[in-house]
């Protein structure tokens, strides 16, 4: 197997007494879904935030792209190329859906620092932020007001500005978070075709999606990782069964 | 054309009209109260970067409003005595030129907004405008108790700066150089607001978590956005202080930082003519009200109770309706 | 600098310290129980000193004057709670600064119009003037021994208040979280207006102690309101603890940094100016201690987030 991509080796994290994250080291390979379940409490959040560059793990460290980012904040991490969406939508509302797009782009290339040019008149930036729109389904949608959108079609802004950073690995928190049926379909079938262009480590309550898209899938309890491996090997995997699928699964 | 435009051109208009009209008729007074309009507006434009376009509450520009003033004085006093401020390692003279005052006041503003901006926005929320307060009051206290110019009485200039091919004690000379400047100011606020940077620094007040995942760290857009709207609101604390031919250390008393934010308010946060009509509002009521009674600053408070309360998008907000306001 | 002197000094920094206190303990427990940010609380100490000193001078009576202070800017505090405060609870901070700045002229000029531009006087009653000697030899005035006395005491009262009582614990809760108190039974808006009122009979009692001293104008209560606030930012906004730590920290670096610095600048200075830029740096710098602090603990000193 390729090098990976992302990867965390023996990341700890306390909050008094309580270890949220206990030696956790998870990998990333190129053309990959990797997805991480686990209950409510498992520690899922936490571990995000390490990866991400919100917080600082106690011990252990985060590599992207054979490089030790344990130290860069979320900002020097997403300009390496790692893309994220949040569970709880993180756009600004206030603007059209156009412009959330072309932030991205915005980031994506550097020079934010102009006074003087209209930024909505650039048509490299333009370009990059319709092909995003384009390829999640909202092009028709480009001049509407962010806050004016549905749930389900903040979710795909909130993966399209992902696209427009033309990232080297996503890292998804629960994308299929409040989508219906269909919407989730939709959203399973595009991750799918995704993990060709950037692996994909996704964090995700909806099981269906989770066992029809993930090459791998780790399991989070107490902050452990208790098993990684095929959809079949965790199914078949007792432990899982007994700390977790057989409580929540049940069909 | 949206009808914040159009609201924007009907004011514009006024602003010229009403001065054009004291001019020929021959009343200098309200030529004065135009000019201190434009200049409290200029003011405003300045914080409005800030707080419209960055979502950043400041309550200590009077901070870079009294550097702005104070460097007017100090540059302008010197020159009345022909003494100069420093001869030793360079010798550095007074100056009565108003393009090299404003460029003075505007770098030390600036320079002052910088380390004001780079300590303050290490905090946010209610901290941020405490820390900002505080700030303002340092230098409140300091040039109370500073005697080289003034100290608590203040400084007068006896005779208005100069500008190259102008007379600037004649009042449509210099309300006209200070239309061209706020109008300058007004442009260049509305190309920041639509230029990259504008787009990050309003997403970054909507949503910080957004731009630092589009790898765009919010501190220096907020830093940036801090001391160009310092600069701009020194730049009016000069004008002021050459309008008035005086500084005092009101200019830095937080009086003066919330009636900068008073302009912004009353017009229109985040709107680019907010601050115009939001001065201009204020310069009325200071006016109309100031006639009728000594205690015109009841109804002051009232109105802007009222604003705050039941209009939350001041006169352009309420006159044009919920709009985008950037973009 | 002699013993007696910097002594004395020491106790005027604590009475400061203690009356910026009872300003700070309203704005600290109505930040941290409404997350309100309240910009009229120096009105409310100007209310209480003007209540004081028009009932002093119709009654004589320096106790009916310290209860008018209290009722006076209790009833001023609920009143404004219910009028217009509790809309502004759920609106940001920039709404809040602005209404309460809105509040501060209105009131300030209301008080201008009733009492007129001249300041009042409110005396030390004869039973609480002069001097008196301390153990070591120090002369001090026994109406600010009084004030060091009432305030501590009032202190006391209040953190038995919250660590005792039912309404404490309710304004415990609140703080820690306003959700979980409506669901305890609480009748949310009586708390509200309840300890707003509590801090601006606090803020009351302040102003009409320290009147005694100074003069009664109005105006009087916005220095005061400004160094409160930075007692607050350094102790940590909402944090009762913080507050009288901050309100001692501030009161001694303002008194002691306006005494020495002086002395200081005077040892390489001609004495008149050192007398004046001394007494400037020495009130800037409680805003160097605020600076520094923020710079450390962005949250003050106990500040929770």
């Amino acid at each position: 197997m390729a090098e990976p991509l992302l990867q965390t080796r023996g990341i700890t994290k306390s909050f008094g007494a309580l270890k949220a994250s206990d030696a956790i080291s998870l990998d990333l390979h190129p053309g990959e879904i990797h997805a991480l379940i686990g209950p409510n409490g498992a520690g899922k959040s936490t571990l995000i935030k390490q990866i991400a560059g919100n917080m600082t793990p106690d011990s252990g460290t985060v590599h992207f792209l054979g490089q030790d980012v344990t130290a860069l904040d979320t900002v020097a991490r997403a300009r390496l190329g790692l893309g994220r969406t949040f569970q709880i939508s993180a756009l600004a509302m206030d603007f059209t859906v156009l412009q959330n797009a072309v932030l991205g782009a915005l980031g994506a290339r550097s020079g934010v620092m102009r006074f003087f040019l209209p930024v909505m008149k650039d048509r490299a930036l333009l370009a990059r932020a319709h092909e995003a729109l384009e390829r999640v389904g909202l092009q028709d949608h480009a001049a509407t007001r962010t806050a004016e959108l549905s749930h389900g079609q903040r979710r795909q802004l909130e993966v399209a500005v992902a696209l427009t950073l033309k990232p080297k690995a996503f890292l998804m928190d629960e994308p299929m978070a409040g989508l219906g049926a269909g919407g989730s379909k939709r959203l399973t079938g595009f991750l799918d075709g995704l993990r060709a262009e950037a692996p994909i480590l996704l964090v995700e309550h909806d099981m269906d999606a989770v066992f029809a898209l993930a090459d791998r899938i780790s399991v989070l309890v107490y902050g452990q990782v208790i098993a990684t491996g095929t959809a079949d090997e965790i199914r078949a995997n007792p432990d899982v069964r007994r700390a977790y699928l057989g409580e929540e699964d049940a069909p | 054309m949206t009808r914040e435009t159009y609201i924007n051109a009907a004011l514009s208009l006024l602003l010229v009209l009403v001065p054009f009209w004291a001019w020929s008729t021959g009343q200098a007074y309200i030529l004065t109260l135009c000019t201190k309009v434009a200049i409290l507006a200029l003011a405003g434009v300045g914080l409005n970067i800030a707080l419209g376009l960055g979502g950043l509450v400041s309550f200590g520009h009077a901070a870079f409003f009294g550097i702005g003033g104070y460097a007017m004085g100090i540059l302008a006093s010197h020159a009345q005595t022909f003494d100069p401020i420093m001869d030793w390692p360079i010798l550095i003279e007074g100056t009565k030129s108003m393009p090299m005052i404003w460029l003075v006041a505007m770098l030390a503003s600036a320079l002052a907004a910088l380390l004001i901006g780079a300590l303050s926005l290490r905090t946010s929320g209610v901290y941020f405008i405490m820390i900002t307060l505080a700030f303002a009051q340092m230098l409140y206290y300091f040039t109370i108790g500073w005697p080289a110019y003034g100290g608590e009485d203040g400084l007068s200039i006896y005779v208005r700066n100069s500008f190259p091919g102008l007379n600037t004690l004649v009042p449509v000379q210099f309300l006209i150089l200070s239309y061209v400047i706020l109008g300058l100011a007004l442009l260049f606020s509305a190309r920041l607001a639509r230029a990259p940077f504008g787009l990050a620094l309003s997403a970054a007040r909507q949503n910080a978590d957004r731009v630092e995942t589009v790898g765009i760290a919010p501190y220096r857009l907020r830093l940036v956005a801090f001391v160009i709207s310092g600069a701009i609101t020194g730049l009016a604390g000069a004008l002021f202080a050459d309008l008035n031919r005086f500084i005092s250390p009101t200019m830095f008393s937080w009086h003066t930082s919330g009636e900068i934010m008073i302009f912004v308010i009353l017009g229109g946060v985040g709107r680019l003519y907010g601050p115009v009509a939001g001065a201009a509002l204020f310069i009325l009521l200071e006016h109309l009200l100031g006639g009728v009674s000594d205690y015109w600053k009841i109804f002051l408070g009232a109105l802007l109770l009222a604003v705050v309360l039941f209009a939350r998008g001041g006169l352009i907000g309420t006159l044009a309706g919920r709009e985008v306001a950037h973009g | 600098m002699t013993f007696l002197l910097f002594a004395e000094q020491m106790l005027n920094g604590l009475q400061f310290g203690i009356m910026l206190f009872l300003m700070a303990a309203g704005l600290t427990l109505v930040f941290g129980v409404m997350g309100l940010i309240n910009l009229a609380h120096g009105s409310l100490y100007m209310i209480g000193a003007f209540a004081a000193a028009a009932v002093a001078g119709a009654t004589g009576s320096f106790t009916l004057a310290l209860i008018a202070s209290l009722a006076a800017a209790a009833a001023a505090g609920a009143l404004i709670e219910l009028t217009v405060i509790r809309r502004l609870y759920k609106r940001d901070h920039l709404d809040q600064v602005l209404a309460t700045f809105a509040l501060i002229l209105i009131l300030s000029e209301g008080t201008r119009w009733v009492f007129g531009s001249f300041p009042l006087y409110l005396d030390v009653p004869s039973y609480l003037s002069g001097p008196v000697m301390l153990p070591g030899g120090i002369q001090y005035p026994l109406y600010r021994l009084y004030i060091i006395g009432a305030g501590l005491l009032l202190a006391v009262g209040l953190f038995a208040l919250i660590a005792r009582t039912r309404i404490g614990i309710q304004i415990r809760a609140g703080e820690a979280d306003r959700e979980m108190i409506a669901a305890l039974g609480v009748d949310i808006s009586r708390l509200y207006t309840l300890v707003f009122a509590l801090g601006a009979a606090l803020a009351g009692l302040a102003g009409a102690l320290v009147g005694a001293i100074q003069s009664v104008q109005v105006g009087m209560g916005e220095p005061v309101l400004i160094l409160a606030f930075v007692v607050i930012v350094i102790g940590g906004i909402g944090s009762i603890k913080g507050a009288l730590v901050g309100a001692l920290l501030v009161g001694m670096t303002d008194t002691m940094g306006g005494v020495l610095l002086p002395r200081v600048f005077a040892l390489f200075m001609d004495p008149s100016a050192a007398t004046t830029v001394g007494a400037s740096l020495g009130s800037m710098l409680i805003y160097i201690l605020m600076a520094v602090v923020l710079i450390m603990r962005p949250s003050g000193l106990y500040g929770s987030t």
